[in-house]
């Protein structure tokens, strides 16, 4: 085991270095045409070695080096007072909430929809179409409508936000809970027949729990497909918080940095929320008995 | 008076499966009476419609033709009355629950008290050699110990009726002389009704008390044999020649059925 561990060490740091080399290779690549223009206009002498140097230390680079993100990260996450607007943790924590609050009503209408699905024919005729067809719309054209919409009655911050990471989820939710729902074996159903179980006890103690891998594999998928939501619904019309509104005001004023700041923070933000999701289903799978 | 003693009572029940090419005749004109108290073997060829005919009895299939009553009602009034407990072919355990929670599963759906629940798990698991194996999730035991859970759980509600499906069919031999022992003594205890489906001669020879005989093609009933033995049997009497008679009575029979293809 212990020869596995350090030889995926290794791998795992070569793949690093790897990517930093081409990172840098690539940071004085797209800048250095800016900086030359720059150099021929003022009449600088340079040389090559400046033009790296001067590469990977602008101010508003194209690409900038991983050097200067880690820099701003430092900066934003640690010497800033939490409630601070240029605390990178305060953003976060405004893209969190709302994308916890987007998952939690998501993964209710999902699982509510697939009850209902499976358990009323004609839902299963009726509702599956609109469910797919509601997902070939491009959440760029609707995060716009239901941010506005909601804002002239008057509901704003969280709740709109929430809505569209919702509006993402619900549906490998849907999906996954119906193929769960339906994954218990005929014989298995048939043993509840014989014993006359109710529908409530058919669903608590058969398709309930047979659903739980189908569950968790959708809920893995969709948290992070939450948090997708909240940044998109940060976007749109102004809004002064969240990573979303970091990766605007960003782009505007054409801070590159602090776009890949954001960015950073909110990959690191979806890996964690997809492991604590890793963590709760194997505890799950231990209370069942899953042979692991 | 004789009325109350039936517990299954069938006249020419007809089972066609309609399936994608063509009509499957599963049963044909089954005629069978069972009385309370019966031990009833059905043996026979693979595809014979064993399977079919104690799911009808079960109400989990809806025969196409003739009448069939179980304790004098439709087989459906029957299974809500939670006339019979069913083991299936396969153990057909759940398997996120433990082997207690799996025997407690029928308890809990018929509402059983909790002190009540764990005396019986504990009770029914002691009549199939199990006790110890509580916690234990069903991909821990071998398939025959799995066999043995879900003959325990259909024991935990003290049905009158047992339907079993080749319930010791994944069993080694030594293992199914001593459960067919014990599940003689309960037989013969409790005075319960079972329909059981054997591949076994010596078994169904051994705990029946009429021994139905099928053939394919369509599914049908080709012979009833009453058991001569005594109603206390012992496995030792499967040496004496009353035994040994019966026996090849029985394989005649099958080879009768066979003879038709
Ligand atoms: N649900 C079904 N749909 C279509 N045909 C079926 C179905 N169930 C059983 N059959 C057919 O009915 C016939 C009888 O099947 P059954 O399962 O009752 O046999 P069996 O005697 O129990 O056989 P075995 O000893 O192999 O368990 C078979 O030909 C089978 O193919
Ligand atoms: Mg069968």
């Amino acid at each position: 085991m212990n020869w596995l561990r350090t030889s995926s060490f290794v791998s795992i740091s070569t793949v690093l270095a790897f990517t930093a080399v081409i990172w840098y290779a690539a940071a004085v690549y797209l800048n250095s045409a800016v900086l030359i223009d720059k150099y021929e206009r003022h009449k600088v002498e340079w040389d090559f070695s400046k033009l790296v140097d001067d590469s990977w230390s602008m101010d508003r680079p194209i690409m900038p080096a991983p050097h200067q993100i880690i820099f701003d990260l430092n900066k934003s996450i640690f010497k800033q007072k939490i409630s601070s607007k240029r605390s990178l943790i305060y953003h976060g924590w405004v893209t969190i909430s709302s994308t916890m609050v987007g998952f939690a009503m998501g993964g209710i209408l999902g699982i509510l929809l697939a009850v209902g699905i499976v358990h009323v024919p004609t839902l299963n005729k009726s509702v599956l179409p609109w469910i797919i067809a509601s997902q070939t719309i491009p959440i760029l054209a609707i995060a716009p409508m239901i941010i506005v919409g909601l804002g002239a009655i008057g509901v704003t911050g969280l709740l709109p936000k929430a809505i569209i990471s919702a509006y993402l989820c619900f549906f490998p939710i849907a999906i996954g809970m119906v193929k769960g729902l339906r994954s218990p074996d005929p014989i298995h159903l048939d043993l509840m027949k014989t014993y006359n179980a109710s529908k409530s006890q058919n669903f608590w103690k058969l398709r309930w729990p047979a659903s739980t891998p189908f569950l968790f594999a959708s809920f893995k998928v969709s948290i992070a497909i939450s948090l997708v939501g909240a940044i998109v619904g940060e976007l749109p019309a102004g809004a002064r918080a969240g990573l979303g509104a970091r990766l605007l005001t960003g782009s505007y004023y054409g801070q590159t940095i602090q776009i890949w700041s954001a960015l950073i923070v909110a990959s690191v933000l979806a890996a964690t929320l997809v492991f604590l999701m890793t963590l709760l289903e194997k505890g799950v799978q231990k209370r069942m008995g899953v042979r692991l | 008076m004789e009325e109350s003693t039936r517990v299954v009572e069938s006249c020419k029940v007809d089972l066609v499966f309609e399936t994608a090419d063509s009509p499957v005749h599963a049963l044909s004109k089954i005629d069978l009476d069972i009385n309370k108290g019966d031990f009833v073997s059905l043996i026979g060829p693979s595809g014979c419609g064993k399977t079919s005919l104690i799911r009808v009895i079960a109400d989990l299939e809806k025969p196409t033709g003739g009448e069939i009553k179980v304790n004098g009602f439709s087989p459906e009034e029957a299974r809500l009355k939670r006339a019979y407990g069913y083991v299936f072919q396969s153990p057909a355990l759940y398997s996120w629950r433990t082997v207690e929670g799996n025997l407690k599963l029928p308890l809990e759906i018929m509402g059983i008290e909790k002190a009540e629940q764990s005396k019986r798990a504990a009770e029914a698991l002691k009549m199939v050699d199990l006790t110890g194996f509580e916690k234990k999730f069903p991909w821990q035991l071998s398939g025959g110990m799995q066999q043995r859970v879900s003959i325990a759980r259909a024991l935990t509600f003290y049905p009158d009726l047992l339907l079993m499906d080749e319930p010791f069919g994944a069993l080694d031999e030594i293992v199914r002389d001593q459960l067919n022992e014990h599940f003689h003594k309960l037989w013969e205890q409790t005075q319960k009704t079972v329909v059981f489906v054997t591949h076994s001669i010596p078994e169904a020879a051994y705990l029946s008390t009429k021994i139905v005989i099928m053939s394919p093609r369509p599914g049908k009933i080709i012979d009833v044999i009453d058991s001569p033995l005594p109603k206390k049997r012992t496995l030792d009497m499967r040496e004496t020649p009353e035994f040994l008679d019966l026996s090849h009575r029985i394989r005649e029979g099958l080879r009768a059925g066979h003879s038709y293809d």
